[in-house]
């Protein structure tokens, strides 16, 4: 009894580990400061460290700019008072900006889901068997990951375009398919790499059927891969710009290419408080969780 | 007798990737051999006129600079990153540390190249600070120029650099340096000769994740780069939406994905080579370089 809360705990732990959100090994690096063993600090400051601030400050200056200028009462760049009019505009006068961020929501789900079914059985299947087109799926699986987006993007419209597709959210929902699926490729592979596949053969043994292994032991014990895989598609398909200014129509347009068309020749203030929103929620949302999944999994 | 279900579970994510994948390309080899239609597509006539058009002197004015504006973007990028990563891995707060190199890169892409033009547009924060001070009166153009494109590319790449050089160079024995250090090495000669040679593995992995998305760059050069910093990657769009010349995009893609193809042939190599795999087995490398970070290698 006691062993089987010990064996639930963990694989809880597990799980959680494994939904924790973008990075996706960030937790671990708590870790890698505990066992540091060259943390030896030499007096005073050295350059490297005197480059490491300076490259934060370069890295959150552009963040704290759009912060300031989100409360600018002037639509030009000069400072000139207070004001929040901006985000009452943004959430009261921006019906097509939240329209294409409903957008962007549906497909980065819908992609995230069909690549996640997708690469999670073919990863199940490569790493199980061996099969004739296994290096076929292996290189296939890797190799939209470097190709360069332009191209990924330009070879869809032409594409697209042989084979008289119109260009709208289905095309745009296809497209974030195609290049989330190598990302959960990878992380499920990864979590299959590291667990004992003797577990599935004692399944198969004991007469549990191709079906029943797959439900009952294989995707439960991969179960963090997937997750961190699907979290992973999310944030790559809403991020996405450039694959998907190919590929969308009239009538599809997502947040980034809203935000595209809003700055693509000067400042908006609409979009500074848009910015502002955003990480401001991003951290409201990731910041506790990592830290609440983080204090979990350590329990 | 098990039976072999590994075609089954692949197959469906194979036919995908072939379809929205492969195909794409194909098509896109396909058509740089052919003869370009007027009305825009191409005509199924065999005709190397693509590869003979690439010999025009603007492109190749502009595949040079493509090629030294990643050179430049990428040696900036690797110089910083080095003393960077040295800093977090000898902190004794590695995980504060790196956290908050990530935390901008929560940010939307479109957002962060954005918040450049927030600050250096004619409009923007510095403009704003210099009329204020009574240094110029006029605003000053910052943007538009090569030098932007350089330094928002450096600020979009920095932490697929540091990750990686952080991750090597924290699996390094830091007592090497003090040996060095006791036979006589300056501090200079001792990061050159011993610490250098020991994380190129990183410093590999650090330099094709910059030059890689770098050198197909598109959004970058096309929002803050002007029409004479323009790269490969703005050319292939142009072609494809604007003049409508399928085949000589075509044949400049080929040029860029032969090129990224050298590259990843070159980092598989050099990799295997080396004795350092830790990029690998720490998961900072590859794994969260791409996935880690919400922004896919979009540029």
């Amino acid at each position: 009894m006691r062993l089987r809360v010990r064996a639930f705990y963990r694989a809880l732990r597990a799980t959680i580990k494994g939904i924790r959100p973008l990075p996706p090994r960030i937790a671990d690096f708590g870790a890698a400061a505990e066992k540091n063993n060259h943390a030896k600090r030499r007096k005073g400051v050295a350059l490297s460290d005197f480059i490491y601030g300076a490259v934060i400050v370069f890295l959150f200056m552009p963040l704290v700019v759009l912060l300031v200028y989100s409360f600018n009462a002037s639509k030009s760049g000069s400072w000139s008072g207070f004001s929040l009019q901006w985000y009452e505009k943004l959430f009261m006068g921006s019906g097509e900006l939240w329209h294409a961020f409903a957008n962007s929501l549906l497909i980065a789900l819908t992609s995230a889901t069909a690549a996640t079914i997708l690469g999670t059985l073919a990863a199940v299947g490569t790493a199980r068997y061996s099969f004739w087109f296994k290096p076929y799926v292996k290189s296939m699986s890797f190799l939209p990951m470097i190709m360069p987006e332009i191209i990924v993007g330009v070879s869809l419209l032409v594409f697209f375009a042989g084979i008289g597709l119109k260009l709208g959210l289905v095309t745009v929902w296809m497209a974030h398919t195609t290049f989330n699926l190598p990302f959960v490729y990878l992380l499920v592979s990864a979590r299959l790499e590291a667990f004992d596949p003797s577990v599935v053969e004692a399944a198969r043994d004991l007469g549990a059927t191709e079906g029943q292994t797959l439900m009952r032991v294989i995707l439960p014990i991969t179960m963090p891969g997937i997750a961190s895989g699907f979290l992973t598609a999310v944030t790559l398909s809403l991020e996405d710009f450039v694959i998907t200014f190919f590929v969308s129509g009239p009538g599809a347009m997502t947040l980034p290419l809203f935000i595209y068309s809003a700055i693509r020749f000067g400042v908006s203030p609409v979009i500074n408080a848009l910015s502002v929103v955003m990480v401001a929620g991003t951290v409201l949302l990731v910041y506790p969780a990592r830290n609440f999944l983080k204090a979990y999994a350590a329990h | 007798m098990k039976r072999n279900y590994g075609r089954a579970y692949a197959a469906p994510e194979a036919l995908w990737l072939t379809f929205f994948f492969a195909a794409p390309l194909a098509i896109i080899v396909a058509y740089s051999f052919c003869k370009r239609d007027l009305y825009g597509g191409v005509l199924p006539q065999l005709s190397l006129d693509a590869y003979r058009s690439l010999a025009n002197p603007t492109l190749i004015a502009v595949a040079w600079r493509t090629l030294w504006v990643s050179l430049a973007a990428t040696v900036i990028t690797i110089l910083i990153a080095l003393p960077c990563g040295y800093s977090i891995a000898r902190s004794g707060n590695q995980a504060m540390r790196l956290f908050l190199i990530i935390v901008p890169f929560w940010t939307n892409f479109i957002i962060r190249v954005y918040a450049w033009i927030a600050i250096l547009g004619n409009e923007g924060f510095v403009n704003d600070v210099l009329r204020a001070i009574g240094l110029t009166t006029d605003s000053v153009q910052f943007l538009y120029n090569q030098g932007a494109v350089i330094l928002v590319l450096v600020y979009m790449y920095l932490p697929y650099a540091i990750l990686p050089l952080f991750s090597t160079i924290d699996k390094f024995d830091f007592n090497l340096l003090e040996a060095a250090r006791d036979l006589g090495a300056t501090r200079m000669q001792a990061l050159r000769k011993i610490l250098i040679p020991n994380i190129r593995g990183g410093l590999v992995t650090a330099v094709l994740f910059t030059f890689i998305p770098i050198f197909g760059a598109y959004a970058v050069p096309l929002l803050v780069g002007g029409k004479d910093s323009y790269m490969l990657g703005n050319v292939i769009a142009d072609q494809v939406t604007k003049t409508r010349n399928w085949p000589l995009a075509s044949s400049i893609s080929m040029g860029v994905t032969v090129l990224t193809g050298i590259a990843a042939i070159l980092y598989a190599v050099v990799s295997k080579r080396s004795t350092h795999h830790v990029i690998e087995e720490s998961g900072i490398g590859p794994v969260s370089a791409t996935a880690g970070i919400p922004s896919g290698g979009q540029a």
